[in-house]
């Protein structure tokens, strides 16, 4: 759009007379450099502590938490949704097949249409990685987690979480995740949510409303 | 009618709007509640990081150096978002914004959009926009569904249905969404919120958008939120239409790992929204298959060519400035007749309307110094507000208005204080002066003209019949001193 | 009480924190009292007991005769070129004094946060030196007693029901912290009650108080109750200003309950109760 060109030019005119001289790309790359960040970085649990208190974080949103070795995944997962009464639950390409247990329904997502997905009572994916101290899971699309609508439609979201891949903090996740920072991702802390009538926080308005975490552990 | 706009051309002072607004007793008690519990919220989780305040000086650094770099971010961002395949506009103000946006809608092919909660949208009056050329936009969040079906306004920036309480969000759903026997739990008001939208997300092909923040290093966006609407508005429509405001470009994608910790505790008191979504451009086969994103300026480089205001523009739009002000708390939002209200709207309205309007909001403060404590981008509001008092009082100054009588009688105080000799003839002269409206028990109940504010609900004790330095002088000469 | 992470990030308030407790209580000290404006003509009596305090711990009061006003009202209303010239009249009054107390934290805050802004904006070089040396040696009242003189007990006597109001300026600006508290806390006969909301604004804010008069009174009495549900027989506070204010409703209201400068109930002794 000429008009859009126009106005480009025009902004980054009045940036410039605003801002003064502007700098060189090293120069300003040295000065990104030199921001002070004395927070915390890394962990300061050990491995135990770090999953009790992403745990705790998750209980604190309401979500359901179970903890299983590898070769229990699949047992846990058809006795969780034994009890949550799901029949028909979708699942991401890539998801790995010793997880599924036979006496469910899984409808693989074909990235097509979203309504056979939107029709499933719940979705099963693994999750790319967890913040401890925030409660929080990171899906990126990914063989396991799928795309984003897969993770937003159905009311129900089963995870499966290997407990290597939780940290304690934010910026140890943004390092994890910068060499895919291009992806598109979602991070989610428990069900969704909303606190607009009187700050009072509602579990489930239009993302998955409940919500289990499996952690893998060693 | 009601003093309610949000039209600068016909909104009334901060002063009038306030004195109005202070009669809704219903208002005042939502706000309260709703403030309290928020900063408590915020209290508990801001307590537990022992880092908060390095934190916060980083959030500062990095939005002080990216405003210092600003052409360079923004061409950077738009470099990378167009290789990822988002088509980058830019808009100098918020007719040009909205310009933009109508064409691009039309361009979609449809005459609906779904929108997730964007003060930016509400800043150039999109709604509106679209109305007029016939393209419904449905509000997806709670707050702002409310809002809309109710026919308010906003606000708050991140609660803007805060001063509305159960019963009256029933009242407006019940005739809305025709549900006669809806209740009034917040769980009952959500779930005829999910039945009622769910439809038009499955249906609606384009969806619009603002951005918590745009990253320059991928050409990536960012947007937090709670409910998943905003992932239902950014992932299922064909197309989608994001506006941000110049200053919310960040240098890297690290630079999140400040912000996400900084804004979800700062906001509604969580240690992290239920939902973060980052896209860069479009991602074939998941969501929308075109992506247009507009830059606009809208007055914001004008505030960056301004040394002492500049800091305005660090905002990440988190509300704890507003949730935390004594006098937010008191008038709710409306009475700043802005969708920016509380101490961040004091600061910015008046300045993204290039001090046309507005006047009245940089006074709209006790300068307590709350907002700055605890924003966390450290924005030293109050300095701001100084700041911009000072400009109000050169435009009110200018030719005849040097002759108003709050100028006349600055004038007349600075003349006084610059002397000794004048100050205490003037202490003796108010003596004189307050003697008549002194009552028998010592005293004032009643004042005169521009003081008239303080004998409202105040009296004042009479002026001692010495001053302490009269005394000082004569303990001096009677104790040989 | 709640009296902590109050944020100080002002860089003259950081390059004053070196300054701190650098003083005994041998070191006798000749302390320049900058009264402020309001003080002298509505409070002298808290002028008074500034110096009866001192002088009780031993140390020298003096007042310079051409002081006036610190240019608050001015400067924060927006009149800055009204205001520049008494920042120049405050150094040339105060600039050689070994210490400068003022009682009123407001007045503090003013020259912390903006005095060697307005020097910048007058230009004088003379003036900005004069400034960063002098901004150091002055003190609000009760931190030059708990922060230059480290003391918690100036040995007063005040058998009261007593309430302390956290003026803003003095919370945030000048992070007062609980030094005022702790001083209260040793005073013999005083019984200490906490407010609830200690944190928030009375509402007075200068030329606030009459610009938004409703929005100031709605505050006020949100202050006001809380200072009656502590039952206390009077408030207290490091800066008159707030008290003017919250005073002027209690009476207005007649409630009984008084209001008193942190320094005049500092100034109580066994033998003249105040």
């Amino acid at each position: 759009m000429a008009n859009s060109l126009e106005a480009r030019t025009e902004i980054l005119r009045r940036i410039r007379v605003a801002t003064g001289k502007s700098a060189n790309a090293a120069a300003i790359e040295a000065e990104w450099k030199a921001i002070q960040r004395d927070y915390k970085l890394a962990a300061s649990v050990d491995r135990e502590g770090l999953l009790h208190q992403f745990e705790d974080r998750l209980r604190d949103y309401d979500a359901g938490v179970y903890r299983v070795t590898a070769d229990g995944v699949r047992a846990l997962v058809g006795q969780i949704l034994a009890e949550r009464g799901k029949q028909t639950m979708a699942v991401p390409a890539g998801i790995p097949s010793e997880w599924l247990p036979s006496e469910v329904t899984f409808v693989e997502d074909l990235r097509g249409d979203v309504s056979p997905i939107d029709a499933c009572e719940g979705v099963l994916t693994s999750a790319t990685l967890a913040i401890a101290e925030t409660g929080t899971i990171v899906l990126q699309d990914a063989p396991g987690e799928g795309r984003r609508a897969v993770t937003l439609l159905p009311d129900y979201h089963l995870c499966v979480v290997d407990a290597a891949k939780i940290v304690q903090t934010v910026p140890e996740a943004m390092a994890r995740l910068q060499a895919t920072a291009h992806v598109a991702t979602t991070f989610f802390s428990g069900p969704s949510a909303t606190a607009d009538i009187e700050m009072t926080r509602i579990k489930g308005v239009h993302g998955p409303r409940f919500v289990d975490v499996i952690l893998i552990v060693a | 009618m009601s003093l309610i706009t949000f039209d600068p051309a016909r909104v009334p002072t901060f002063q009038v709007a306030a004195k109005s607004l202070l009669g809704d007793t219903q208002m005042r008690k939502n706000v309260r509640h709703a403030t309290d519990v928020i900063q408590g919220k915020r209290k508990i989780v801001v307590d537990e990081m022992p880092d908060w305040q390095q934190l916060r000086e980083s959030g500062r650094q990095i939005k002080e150096h990216t405003l210092k770099h600003l052409d360079h971010y923004l061409q950077q961002f738009e470099e990378n978002c167009t290789k990822a395949g988002g088509v980058v506009h830019w808009a100098r103000d918020a007719a040009e914004a909205r310009a933009i946006v109508i064409d691009l809608v039309k361009q979609s092919g449809s005459n609906e959009v779904i929108k997730i909660k964007s003060m930016t949208t509400e800043e150039i009056g999109l709604n509106k926009g679209l109305e007029a050329v016939g393209v419904h936009a449905y509000e997806t969040d709670l707050a702002e569904l409310i809002i809309q079906m109710g026919n308010d306004l906003p606000s708050h920036i991140v609660v803007p249905a805060l001063h509305k309480n159960r019963q009256q969000i029933r009242e407006i759903f019940k005739r809305e969404m025709n549900l006669p026997n809806l209740g009034d739990k917040p769980a009952d008001l959500a779930e005829a919120a999910r039945t009622f939208l769910r439809e038009k997300f499955l249906r609606v092909k384009t969806g619009v958008s603002g951005a918590n923040f745009l990253i320059a290093e991928t050409g990536g966006v960012c947007v937090t939120e709670s409910e998943g609407n905003g992932r239902m508005c950014l992932t299922l429509p064909e197309t989608l239409i994001t506006i941000a405001g110049v200053e919310k470009v960040i240098p890297r994608y690290q630079d999140l790992e400040v912000f996400l910790q900084l804004l979800p505790r700062s906001a509604t008191g969580e240690r992290m929204n239920p939902y973060n979504s980052i896209w860069t451009g479009v991602h074939p086969t998941d969501g929308p298959r075109s992506f247009h994103i507009v830059l606009m300026d809208n007055a914001r480089t004008k505030i960056l060519a301004d040394d002492e205001a500049r800091q305005t523009l660090a905002c990440i739009r988190c509300g704890a400035c507003q949730n935390i002000c004594p006098v937010y708390r008191q008038t709710g939002g409306h009475a700043y007749g802005s969708v920016y209200a509380g101490p961040i709207g004091a600061i910015l309205t008046p300045q993204l309307q290039e001090m046309h309007s507005g006047q009245s909001l940089p006074y709209a403060s006790s300068l307590c110094g709350a907002c700055y404590e605890v924003c966390p981008v450290k924005i030293n509001i109050p300095e701001v507000l100084i700041h911009l008092r000072h400009k109000v009082v050169e435009q009110d100054t200018q030719g005849f208005g040097a002759l108003n009588p709050e100028a006349l009688a600055m004038k007349a105080m600075a003349m006084l204080f610059t002397s000794e000799r004048r100050f205490r003839a003037a202490q003796r002269m108010g003596r004189m002066a307050e003697r008549p409206l002194v009552n028998k028990a010592g005293w004032v109940t009643w004042l005169p003209g521009l003081l008239g504010g303080w004998t409202q609900v105040r009296d004042l004790h009479e002026m001692p019949r010495q001053t302490f330095r009269e005394w000082f002088e004569q303990r001096g000469a009677t104790d040989g001193k | 009480m709640a009296y902590h992470d109050w944020d100080v990030s002002n860089r003259v308030r950081n390059y004053f924190r070196n300054f701190f407790v650098d003083a005994t209580q041998e070191h006798r000290l000749r302390v320049s009292l900058f009264i402020t404006c309001y003080n002298d003509t509505l409070f002298p009596d808290t002028g008074k007991a500034v110096v009866q305090v001192l002088e009780r711990l031993g140390h020298t009061v003096v007042f310079p005769a051409g002081q006036t006003c610190c240019g608050q009202m001015h400067w924060n209303t927006g009149y800055q070129e009204e205001a520049l010239p008494l920042l120049a009249r405050f150094v040339s009054q105060f600039k050689d004094a070994e210490a400068v107390v003022i009682p009123s934290s407001s007045c503090v805050a003013m020259m912390r946060e903006h005095y060697l802004k307005m020097a910048e904006k007058i230009g004088d070089k003379q003036l900005i030196a004069d400034v960063e040396d002098l901004l150091p040696r002055v003190w609000e009242f009760s931190e030059f007693l708990t922060k230059k003189l480290g003391l918690t007990d100036v040995g007063a006597y005040f058998p009261h029901r007593v309430t302390y109001h956290a003026s803003c300026h003095g919370l945030r600006s000048l992070g007062l912290g609980d030094g005022p508290v702790t001083l209260l806390r040793s005073v013999k006969g005083i019984q200490l009650v906490e407010i609830k909301n200690l944190e928030q604004c009375c509402g007075f804010g200068g030329t606030f108080a009459v610009k938004n008069a409703e929005v100031s009174s709605a505050m006020l009495g949100e202050k006001v109750q809380a200072i009656l549900n502590t039952q206390a027989e009077l408030c207290t506070a490091c800066d008159n200003s707030c008290l003017m204010h919250i005073e002027g409703a209690l009476h207005r209201q007649r409630t009984g309950v008084k209001t008193l400068h942190l320094a005049e109930v500092l100034a109580g002794t066994e033998s003249g109760a105040r």
